[in-house]
């Protein structure tokens, strides 16, 4: 029994689930355990996890792993082949080989996700805090733009954006981004309301804290887990939103290995050539149930009240 | 005279995350036609033995008894049809909070007409002149409109006045007052004391009076029992309460505030673990 | 018997009829910022964003001549305000320009896609509805069940799965291999003559007029695509209702209505889902507005000539007036389900219906 109780293990464990924390940085490590030891419980969650980094691991590694090239193909020998030991998710009809298109389409989907998340949800955060905490007509002007922006139809804007625009990938990632960020700004607006009017937030405007200092340095931060959480949820909608975009020509052009540009281009052939149009499909189900579980596992461990449902 | 009910051993336990919560360990008592109040502070237990009379307990709750019989139905053999059967007719419960416990889409006066209907073949125009009536015989002036009154927009006085007419409306036998005033202001919990008071008297129903005061509990009951822990520490004529033998008894005698006298330093209650053994 | 009218009372009137004013008034200025804000985003990606928005117009390949009036048309030499003022007037006139591709005007072109939408979204939210609500009722009532775990997953899968990838594969298999549904369009051509629709609700024109042939061959059209739609809306729906009958199953007065003596189906369908119905009317509405979105992927595929399709063509066409004058058809219809809901949430609650 004492065994168990002097190992390391154990000690650590107590160390960092102690009730009083000695530093600020055991404080953070012990509540990073909690929410991970309960993220771990749920298998579903691990599974998603498992699949986004699998995402990131395939699409770092993409050099790599793909066995051809992702836009040369051999036209003359291989154009449509079924699977097989060579190409094990076969050809299209250029002769490239749909598993190295699908590896380097993982960058792609790594791409868009990233490059919307960086942008929408700092937009929707700022403009979320700024309105919670600011209160009076300026919370009520941006509100108001945020609810306009938030009844639009999502996809349809997009594609009327994309369409000015112009086609192209970067195109696509300001589309879905400009509609994508309302919600995060009344999730941060909420979560700010709720503690505007705390005490500690009245400590450090006592202690002379300006404004702007007390949004980015105090308020920010605790909307921090809720954003997180919507944003994992969302994006398996902008994932979807993409390869929308994509398989109507709007996304990546050819012959970049965007995967909706992939069903869209294995469309014709989906009689008798059903893998060109199918397997891209199946890669973006895959990614998109990835978030959907992951999304729900951090809120499940984030929020535990909200788990018994 | 036979009792009205018998509750011999009546064991309920839930089980959680983290092992079985016993909730209520061993209650035994029997009640004729007379009051007995049901005194203990929050999570002895008091609340689950009368809903497990009731039969409303969560269902994955687990009952045991020796015995657990209404007049001459054995409740735990009985079947839930057989038991749905008797609430709303024989056994009636009224709960805490009107605001939460009546149904917020349905008028008052719907709500009082279902219970009628549930139990008796009888026209909705004979069931909405009982329910006015029933309305009226809770002191609720102007009973014809407050029959057609959300619950949220009366007060909840009379909201609660309203719970006591539907569940009473079919004539039980026996009412389970679940801390029927606890959500109210003082002011009006004597008026609905007063009108549980007269209907219990005119009906000769059984009431189990289910609280935390303590004081209400002995100015209103025959009988009192004190429960600790999901067990009875203490049962005994509320007019014997100021000569109660149990520690716990007179520690929660001891809590009540009085006028005139200094007390310091004011009674702490005390609880020992060997009184939940 | 009459409630005589004290100060009081007549006071607490006055001040209930002014609180209805003020949500009158305030209900008013979001519909008209909410619309005027869509005007200002379509106007911005018609006349700003492009280089030249003339030629976002016309197509690269019209005469200068046409250009030039077309210039003059559009008013471009005039200050961005005043060339938004005419945008407004002109959309609220249900001036949304002409289509390149068919030289009709959008408005005209819209007005026959439209019914073709409308349908397909009607169809996919009822099958919704009426699978969707009883299935979620059932997942909350035996709770981590094999019903709670299929709602669950279908609820997965349909936040998942990208759509026109699956209506690629159910065309596929319901109609090159199995041959059970028809493709493409709405009615087969033989009826192009001799079916003359009233409302363009095909199923709705086709029962009105008892042709049963039609009725069976729109039916055949409208199944898949339908049925499409019909998921997605039902994997909302489904997970909606269970959230808010779990919710309304853990409340007091449905301790009180089994206290009443009330039978466990009476409990959950007349009282739990009764007060759940209050979001769930919200919800619905909302998914509605959904698959008008939905349908945009979906008529692509099913050469569903509807708005979705519309758009989309012009798009592939560089049709700039046509893709504008869908979206902002869209955009209002969108809108306005969502104000409408918003309404209807608020008359079903009569706890919000007293303010």
């Amino acid at each position: 029994m004492s065994d168990i109780v002097n190992s390391p293990d154990f000690s650590r464990r107590a160390w960092l689930l102690s009730d009083r924390p000695a530093t600020r940085m055991q404080a953070r490590l012990g509540r990073a355990y909690t929410i991970w030891s309960r993220f771990a419980e749920n298998r579903l969650a691990l599974i998603g996890l498992g699949i986004i980094l699998l995402l990131i691991f395939l699409a770092i590694f993409a050099n790599v792993l793909a066995p051809y090239s992702p836009v040369q193909g051999d036209l003359r020998n291989a154009r449509l082949m079924p699977p097989n030991a060579a190409h094990w998710f076969g050809t299209d009809d250029q002769g490239r080989d749909i598993l190295s298109r699908l590896v380097f389409g993982s960058r792609l989907t790594l791409f868009v996700i990233f490059l919307v998340a960086i942008i929408a949800a700092p937009v929707g955060l700022i403009i979320g805090t700024v309105s919670g905490y600011a209160g009076g007509w300026v919370d009520a002007v941006l509100m108001r733009i945020t609810d306009i922006f938030l009844a639009f139809p999502k996809l349809v804007l997009a594609l009327a954006l994309v369409a000015a625009l112009g086609p192209g990938i970067e195109n696509a990632v300001l589309a879905i981004a400009v509609t994508s960020w309302p919600p995060y700004a009344r999730i941060a607006r909420a979560e700010t309301m709720t503690f505007r009017n705390s005490d500690f937030i009245s400590a450090v405007k006592l202690m002379g804290a300006s404004p702007f200092r007390i949004v980015l340095r105090h308020v920010m931060p605790l909307c921090l887990s809720s954003l997180i959480v919507r944003v994992t949820l969302d994006m398996a909608g902008i994932i979807l939103t993409a390869a929308g975009l994509g398989f109507l020509g709007l996304g990546a052009q050819p012959p970049l290995p965007e995967w909706g540009a992939m069903i869209a281009s294995g469309r014709r052939f989906i009689l008798d050539q059903w893998w060109v149009a199918t397997v891209p499909g199946i890669a973006i189900l895959i990614v998109s149930l990835g978030f959907n579980l992951l999304g729900d596992g951090l809120r499940d461990a984030l929020d535990p009240k909200e788990a018994g449902q | 005279m036979k009792p009205l009910l018998t509750v011999e051993d009546l064991r309920v336990s839930f089980p959680t995350r983290t092992g079985v919560v016993e909730a209520v360990r061993g209650v035994s008592f029997t009640l004729g036609r007379e009051r007995l109040g049901i005194v203990g502070e929050s999570g002895s237990g008091k609340s689950q033995t009368g809903r497990a009379i009731m039969g409303l307990t969560p269902g994955h709750a687990k009952i045991t008894a020796q015995k657990l019989a209404f007049g001459e139905t054995d409740l735990l053999k009985a079947s839930p049809k057989v038991r749905r059967d008797m609430r709303g007719r024989q056994i009636a419960m009224i709960l805490q909070d009107p605001k939460y416990s009546l149904n917020p889409v349905m008028t008052i006066g719907k709500q009082i007409m279902e219970t009628l209907r549930t139990h008796e073949k009888i026209s909705s125009g004979a069931a909405r002149d009982r329910a006015i009536a029933m309305l009226e015989a809770v002191q609720i002036r102007d009973a014809e409109r407050v029959f057609n009154l959300y619950p949220h927009e009366v007060s909840g006085g009379m909201g609660q006045r309203a719970m006591i007419a539907m569940m009473l409306v079919c004539g039980p036998e026996l009412l389970i007052a679940d801390e029927p005033t606890s959500a109210l202001d003082v002011t009006v919990q004597l008026e609905v004391l007063s009108i549980l008071d007269k209907l219990v008297a005119d009906r000769g129903m059984g009431l189990i009076l289910v609280s935390h005061d303590l004081r209400l509990v002995s100015s209103f009951c025959d009988r009192v029992i004190v429960m600790y822990a999901g067990k009875i520490v203490e049962e005994l004529p509320s007019a014997d309460l100021a000569n109660a033998k149990h520690p716990y008894t007179q520690g929660l005698l001891n809590c009540l505030p009085t006028l005139g006298t200094d007390r310091h330093p004011l009674p702490v209650l005390e609880r020992k673990k060997e009184w939940a053994a | 018997m009459t409630i005589p009218v004290t100060p009081q009372l007549a006071g607490r009137r006055r001040a209930r009829a002014n609180g209805m004013a003020m949500n009158v008034l305030r209900f008013i200025v979001v519909v008209v910022t909410t619309y005027l804000g869509l005007l200002a985003v379509t106007f911005f990606i018609g006349r700003v964003i492009p280089i030249d928005p003339v030629l976002a117009v016309l197509g690269d390949r019209a005469p200068a001549s046409v250009v030039e009036r077309v210039r003059e048309e559009m008013g471009l030499n005039k200050p961005l305000y005043v060339q938004f003022y005419v945008y407004v007037k002109a959309a609220l006139s249900g001036d949304f320009g002409t289509s390149v591709l068919t030289t009709n005007p959008v408005l005209q072109d819209i007005k026959r896609a439209f019914p073709a939408t409308l349908e397909l979204a009607t169809f996919g939210t009822l099958l919704g509805t009426f699978i969707g609500v009883p299935l979620g009722v059932l997942a909350a009532v035996k709770r981590n069940s094999f019903v709670d775990q299929v709602v669950r997953v279908i609820g997965l899968v349909g936040y998942s799965v990208p759509i026109f990838w699956l209506g690629l594969l159910a065309l596929v298999v319901f109609y090159a291999k199995l041959r059970w549904v028809a493709f493409p369009g709405r009615l087969d051509v033989t009826f192009e003559y001799s079916f003359e629709p009233m409302t363009g609700l095909f199923l709705f024109d086709a029962i009105w007029q008892r042709q049963w042939d039609v009725l069976w061959d729109a039916f055949r059209h409208i199944v898949l695509p339908g049925s499409l739609l019909g998921y997605f809306s039902l994997a909302y729906i489904s997970r909606m209702t269970r959230s808010f009958m779990l919710n309304e199953l853990q409340q007091e007065y449905i301790v009180a209505a089994r206290a009443k003596g009330l039978s466990e189906t009476k409990i959950i369908w007349f009282h739990a889902l009764r007060n759940a119905a209050v979001p769930l009317v919200t919800v619905i509405a909302l998914s509605y507005a959904g698959l008008l979105e939905g349908s945009v992927l979906t008529e692509t595929i099913f050469s569903w000539p509807g708005i979705g399709l519309y758009i989309t063509n012009s798009l592939q066409n560089a049709d700039m007036n046509a893709v504008l004058g869908g979206t902002i058809v869209i955009g209002s219809v969108f809108i306005g389900i969502n104000l409408f809901s918003d309404l209807l949430y608020r008359t079903l609650d009569p706890r919000t219906r007293a303010r």
